[in-house]
């Protein structure tokens, strides 16, 4: 084992990862590679339709199937089954109807479970599956979220009256973060009305969905492609009455999650029901087709935004009225993601007044959820694109706009028209070096040069600057917005007698590279060595408790718990070197890894000297506990407010619609930057995905409620070749309230880079009279736009 | 059921399949060889991509979920788990993957590697735009494919100075003859160089 001498070494260094080793070699453990002894094999009987009674189903020609060992449809298992549950009821009286795993009576989207069949191999199971017949009686569908709302609706829930599932709303004024929105719209110089639609979208990580069930032994242990093993397991064993102490949820290798997997699914229950009645090992898996159909789907919101400005440019009042889609029926955290986005439409301006109300409609769809940024993208998507319409209607360059209203660096921390308190951040910094990046000027040039010359091939260059909240997040806050647990997180550190050291963290990544991040940062604050620290999760009988891995919270809020632990560890081995070095604990510190008798920096003892002394114990003075081992449990003070400024470039073919990305520039301020290379990864990938909502992804249903995507031939994910290279940089302001100064950095491409796109598309072709493109901007309705403002 | 006989990872296997059998579902569950993963049901997104020999022997990639086993019989496999040289010694596409940065959750990272791989046997030194179309197949959800386009460039920059060319095969042992049923790399014989190992 080496010592880390000197000052830190691996934080902010570009370390490559440890995970890679297994996952480039193909040695890795996702949940689909589990076989156990016995095992059966689950396939799903899904809804053809989206609202119909089910009248009759006969599953006997499914177990006359060879392999075959049970089938059961929802009434089969109605007493046992329970309710899928949500943890964010949002208001007092919102409507939450019960959710069973598998339909019973009634479907109420297409791709909803009708029975399920246990065989002993898949093929057997997917066969049986299409030997079982179902009766089914249309029913009224519905899908038009204003339609959905209006008094004479067909109602998707029909014992509970309405489709509005709540009304929740934010007004400054009446919380006393700001002025009146109504009046300050009433009498401004200036009021721009947009009406912004988010499409449907699909997290589609690449991973679908597995769960495996064994019941054989004294708990249940359920692997599954989560992103949330604990609150996983305390609400399956919630949900099916199993106490909490008999459940094991192991989360493997996970292949992508992006808020897709951060749920509670029928599928999951479903399997644990299976399990429990045949008393054998279970695996279901699903198919990407089936994924995209019942895994829970992203954004779906209507936007209707009103910004009040005087003539110089400032911004005097925002009014923000929200359908939000729910789908069929609550999910997990669904009925909050709009929420979130509330409070992030005043984004990084001094807006003065400020009101924002939301309904949340259920639909004959499947449900909407988190969505890598769950309601930040949304937001941030219509204040950008509005803010472009501000300066349009004013004549003003959209960076300049942005710059009279937007949050001076001297002025943090700064208190927002929602409450929030913005912790730092400098907008102009960030501004500055992507415009040099980007070759601004340059750029604006050429653009007129293009326009002058009418050329067929337009350049639009598009802005968004940024923020969001991470850290999700303080629990007091939570809790004060209704949701269901805290916002803390754990980290355990075990020193290991040879000095080798495991961390065990509550967080639980998907891709994000917490074993080499988590390990820099011990590697630093012990002075243990990079690859003597081993990273430990995922699974509730090593990392007993934590609330998991979603909403960039991991390293802003795990990484600080782990911070804690470090810091505990040291101070517990202080006494055992000064035994050792026969001086009072007041006396020693803790510097290059060693600890010394302050003053002498000769004959330390490191941190193996100390777990080596402890394991043995055989002199240890009275009262030395003899272990090293700490835990620590973070609750974030405040959240981490990440920033910056993204810049894109299209040419927009007048002929065709074509958009190409001519640029694409991204300088983010994520705070403090524990590994670059995995800081960088993380941006390209958030930005692809934003850039794919703005140019190719949405997830249709027809009028009757079919999905038209529910393939990867018809949801168009993008592909090497449809996105470019981006640049990337960073400024940074280290997050104030966290030892590590950091702020999360997984959401930040996809907030920022959807309004960008759709930004330079638009500006493009504002000289044909073109205001405003649906995403996502394919070619034919870029062409249809162009048409339509040129006549 | 139908005899098949083919050659995985350098292991000769025979197995009786059902017709039916797709060649990634005989990797998986009849050879264990769970290295290989399924991404879709449409051939969409190369995550199960392997290498087998055509007709001539070469070894081209292809999507392991649109060949049936019984298409294979009598070729010669590679999966991500038998892709590094006969002395263990990782690919260098795979060791680029890894120093680029080419993968986060690394679902689709096999499926990409192999499809690499091809990839620069048919063109050792691709543009960027060549690996963008050439990649078009496989699809990656994290990385926004920028880090896997430089994993490429790197690779095929290495691979034409001479490092990657692997030696030839050993004899081919039988699957239940010789000590390992396959030649590829456990994880505590990664070299320390290239993946940042505990040291044992």
């Amino acid at each position: 084992m080496t010592i880390t001498e000197g000052p830190a070494l691996e934080v902010g260094s570009a370390r490559r990862r440890k995970e890679d080793a297994r996952l480039i070699t193909g040695r890795t453990t996702w949940t689909e590679n589990v076989t156990l002894p016995g095992m059966l094999h689950l396939a799903i009987l899904r809804s053809p339709m989206a609202h119909a009674r089910i009248t009759a189903i006969d599953v006997a020609p499914a177990l006359a199937v060879k392999g075959v060992v049970d089938v059961f449809s929802g009434r089969d298992v109605a007493d046992v089954q329970g309710s899928l549950p949500c943890a964010w009821p949002v208001t007092e009286d919102m409507v939450r109807p019960d959710r069973p795993p598998i339909a019973v009576d009634e479907v109420r989207f297409m791709g909803e479970a009708v029975a399920v069949v246990a065989a002993r191999s898949r093929a057997a199971a997917l066969d049986a599956i299409a030997a079982i017949e179902v009766d089914y009686e249309s029913l009224p569908t519905v899908l038009d979220l204003e339609a959905a709302i209006a008094d004479d609706a067909d109602l998707v829930h029909a014992d509970k009256g309405t489709n509005k599932g709540y009304t929740w709303v934010f007004d400054s004024a009446a919380a006393g973060t700001g002025g009146d929105a109504a009046a300050a719209i009433d009498g401004a110089e200036l009021v721009i009305r947009r009406r912004y639609v988010q499409q449907r979208l699909i997290p589609a990580f690449m991973e679908p969905r597995s769960v495996v069930v064994d019941p054989t032994g004294d708990v249940y242990s359920i692997w599954s492609a989560t992103q949330i093993p604990h609150i996983l397991r305390f609400l399956l064993s919630v949900v099916t009455g199993t106490p909490e102490h008999k459940v094991r949820v192991i989360a493997p290798d996970v292949g992508g999650g992006f808020g897709g997997k951060l749920q509670v699914t029928p599928e999951e229950l479903i399997t644990f029901i299976a399990a429990r009645r045949l008393g054998k090992p279970v695996k279901f898996t699903e198919s990407r087709s089936e994924s995209l159909v019942s895994a829970h789907h992203g954004r779906d919101m209507i936007q209707d935004v009103e910004l009040a400005a005087r003539r110089d440019g400032t911004v005097v009042g925002l009014r923000v009225k929200l359908l939000a889609n729910m789908g069929a029926y609550m999910g997990l955290v669904g009925p909050g993601v709009p929420i979130l986005g509330a409070f992030m439409y005043n984004a990084i301006y001094k807006f003065p007044a400020y009101r924002f109300e939301c309904v949340g409609v259920f639909t004959n769809t499947v449900i909407t959820d988190a969505y890598r940024g769950a309601g930040r993208p949304e937001a941030t998507y219509a204040i950008e694109r509005i803010m472009d319409e501000l300066a349009d209607e004013l004549g003003l360059d959209p960076l300049e706009v942005r710059r009279r209203n937007w949050i001076n660096a001297d002025e943090f921390p700064f208190t927002t028209v929602c409450g929030l308190q913005y912790d730092s951040g400098d907008y102009a910094k960030a501004t500055d070096r992507a415009m040099e990046l980007f070759g601004y000027d340059e750029l604006r040039q050429e653009q007129q040069a293009r326009r002058d010359t009418g050329d067929s091939v337009q350049l639009g260059i598009g802005v968004s600057t940024y923020t969001e909240m991470c850290g999700l997040a303080p629990s007091r806050v939570l809790g004060s917005l209704r949701y269901g647990a805290g916002g803390w997180e754990t980290a355990s550190i075990r020193v290991l007698p040879t000095g080798r050291v495991e961390v065990v963290t509550g967080t639980s990544p998907h891709g994000q590279g917490h074993e080499t991040a988590w390990s820099q940062i011990v590697a630093d604050q012990l002075g243990v060595a990079f690859d003597d620290v081993e990273v430990l999760h995922g699974d509730t009988r090593t990392s007993y408790k934590g609330l998991d891995t979603y909403g960039s919270r991991s390293l802003a809020v795990g990484g600080i718990a782990l911070y804690n632990a470090c810091q505990k560890v040291i101070e517990k081995a202080k006494p055992v070197a000064a035994h050792m070095l026969e001086c009072d604990p007041a006396d020693i510190e803790f510097t290059g890894g060693q600890f010394r008798v302050r003053g002498n920096p000769d004959g330390g003892r490191t941190l193996a000297d100390c777990s080596l002394a402890v394991f043995a114990a055989h002199d240890l003075p009275d009262g030395i506990e003899p272990t090293l081992d700490a835990d620590a449990v973070y609750d974030p003070v405040n959240f981490s407010f990440p920033h910056g400024t993204h810049l894109c470039a299209t040419e927009v073919d007048t002929e065709t619609g074509r958009v190409t990305i001519r640029k694409y520039v991204a300088v983010d301020d994520v705070g403090r930057v524990i590994n670059p290379l995995i800081v960088e990864g993380q941006v390209h990938g958030g930005v692809a995905q934003g850039i794919a909502q703005a140019l190719f992804e949405e997830a249709v249903y027809d009028s009757d409620g079919n999905l038209m995507t529910g393939t990867f031939v018809d949801y168009t994910l993008p592909t090497a070749a449809d996105l470019p290279s981006i640049v990337t940089d960073r400024t940074e302001s280290p997050a104030p309230d966290h030892p590590l100064g950091t702020k999360g950095v997984g959401e930040a491409g996809t907030i920022a880079s959807t309004p960008a796109v759709v930004n330079a598309i638009v500006d493009a072709l504002r000289p044909l009279g073109v205001h405003d493109i649906a995403m996502p901007c394919t070619p034919e309705r870029v062409w249809r736009a162009v048409q339509g403002g040129a006549a | 059921m139908t005899r098949v006989s083919i050659k995985v990872d350098g292991v000769d296997y025979e197995d009786d399949v059902e017709p039916r059998t797709l060649l990634v579902h005989h990797l998986r569950e009849q050879l264990g060889k769970v290295g290989t993963v399924v991404g879709c049901d449409t051939s969409n997104c190369g995550a199960c991509t392997v290498l087998m020999s055509d007709a001539d022997g070469h070894q081209r990639s292809v999507k392991s979920c649109s060949v049936l086993a019984v298409q294979a019989n009598d070729r010669e496999i590679i999966t991500i788990e038998g892709l590094s040289g006969p002395d263990r010694t990782l690919h260098p596409v795979q060791r680029a993957f890894h120093q680029a940065h080419g993968l986060q959750c690394g679902f689709c990272t096999p499926g990409m590697i192999m499809a690499a791989v091809d990839l620069l046997e048919e063109n050792a030194d691709p543009s960027e735009e060549e690996i963008r179309e050439g990649l078009e197949g496989n699809l990656c959800r994290c990385t926004g494919y920028q880090n896997i386009v430089r994993a490429v460039r790197e690779a095929s920059a290495e691979i034409r100075a001479g490092h990657g060319t692997a030696e030839p095969a050993p004899p081919t042992p039988r699957a239940g003859e010789g000590e390992t049923p396959d030649s590829g790399l456990r994880r505590e014989d990664v070299p320390d160089e290239t993946i940042p190992q505990p040291v044992p």
